[in-house]
């Protein structure tokens, strides 16, 4: 048995914590990096990291992106959407096929 | 173009040969995964994109209303209220094999089937703008968890299509080449030498019946009698 997490800035993720799912304010990047490999280690099957954060710690995001479990997605903050979610998307289209050939226009 | 040397043996080509028989079928093998991968990728790719822009929107207008709720009430009455959740979300992980690649499948359950429970607080103390912007969340729920689910699939697609594809370039380009360069090189080797053996043999014979029937003198002899 598994449980969600959501780690980032307190303003943009206390919401969460109402559905259910536990909810880790980090303030410094470095606490953030911390936080989220304990939680990959631990019970955590899928883990929303804020836009903001993950683009502080774009290393540690990358560690998780091969491995089966936890999945390590990126949520837009309350700050704004930075795209940085949506560029993971290509990302991945570009790695399997060479080019982004279905998002390269939008 | 061999690039390592190797020898011109019955055996060695026999070995070549059958190394060029596993590496095709090995090849032909390897194309038809990536192939079936890439079609399951791109079909699956393309939801992520949806799920990720209505997740992306959801999540947007659920920030507008908290920050609207929270302009309505005290922080601390805001934090108190968040603080003990009556809900808990659950997930239990499945696996699915898409071509041999290992694809969790997420369900989730919640702690308690009321839905209501997503209000953690009594209604007296806070603004009605905090369920609105709870329940907008709450709507999500079920995509952002979808989004979890595809998004860890293409990423576990997309980079065992990048090594099968890696994989059919070095069979197509190296190895199958090297492989048929060698058979030629040994076939071409042991042909050579069965000519100039088979040569070595008819020089041989020559020489044996030259000692035998000294045609050589009596072609002599006769050129000299015609003179």
């Amino acid at each position: 048995m598994y449980k969600i997490a959501v780690v980032g800035a307190y303003d943009s993720i206390y919401g969460f914590a109402a559905l259910g799912m536990d909810t880790f304010p980090v303030s410094d990047p470095q606490k953030g990096e911390e936080t989220l490999h304990r939680l990959a280690e631990g019970e955590y099957a899928v883990i929303y990291v804020t836009e903001a954060l993950a683009a502080q710690i774009p290393g540690a995001i990358e560690r998780y992106r091969e491995r089966e479990l936890p999945a390590v997605i990126q949520i837009p903050g309350v700050s704004g959407n930075t795209g940085a979610g949506v560029a993971g998307v290509k990302k991945s289209v570009e790695q399997a096929v060479g080019s982004d050939i279905l998002f390269g226009d939008q | 173009m061999a690039s390592k040397q190797v020898n011109p043996t019955r055996m060695e080509l026999s070995r070549q040969k059958k190394k060029l028989a596993t590496a095709t079928k090995g090849h032909k093998l390897l194309k038809d995964k990536r192939d079936e991968l890439m079609r399951q990728f791109l079909e699956l790719v393309r939801e992520n994109m949806a799920l990720r822009r209505r997740v992306e929107e959801g999540i947007q207008n659920a920030n507008k209303n908290f920050v609207v709720a929270r302009a309505a009430m005290s922080e601390q009455a805001l934090h108190t209220a968040l603080m003990a959740p009556k809900q808990e979300v659950y997930l239990d992980i499945g696996s699915k094999n898409v071509m041999s690649v290992d694809i969790p499948v997420l369900e989730y359950r919640t702690r308690t089937a009321d839905e209501n429970d997503i209000y953690s607080y009594g209604f007296a103390f806070t603004s009605s703008d905090l369920d609105g912007a709870v329940k907008s969340l709450a709507d999500i729920l079920p995509d952002m968890l979808r989004l979890a689910e595809t998004e860890k699939a293409c990423q576990l697609m997309a980079s065992e299509i990048e090594k099968t594809r890696r994989r059919v370039n070095a069979l197509e380009h190296v190895i199958i080449p090297e492989a048929q360069a060698n058979i030629k090189y040994i076939t071409m080797k042991l042909d050579e030498n069965e000519r100039s053996t088979q040569i070595r043999l008819m020089k041989v014979k020559d020489m044996m019946l030259e000692d035998a029937h000294h045609y050589k003198e009596k072609q002599a002899a006769y050129a000299a009698e015609e003179a």
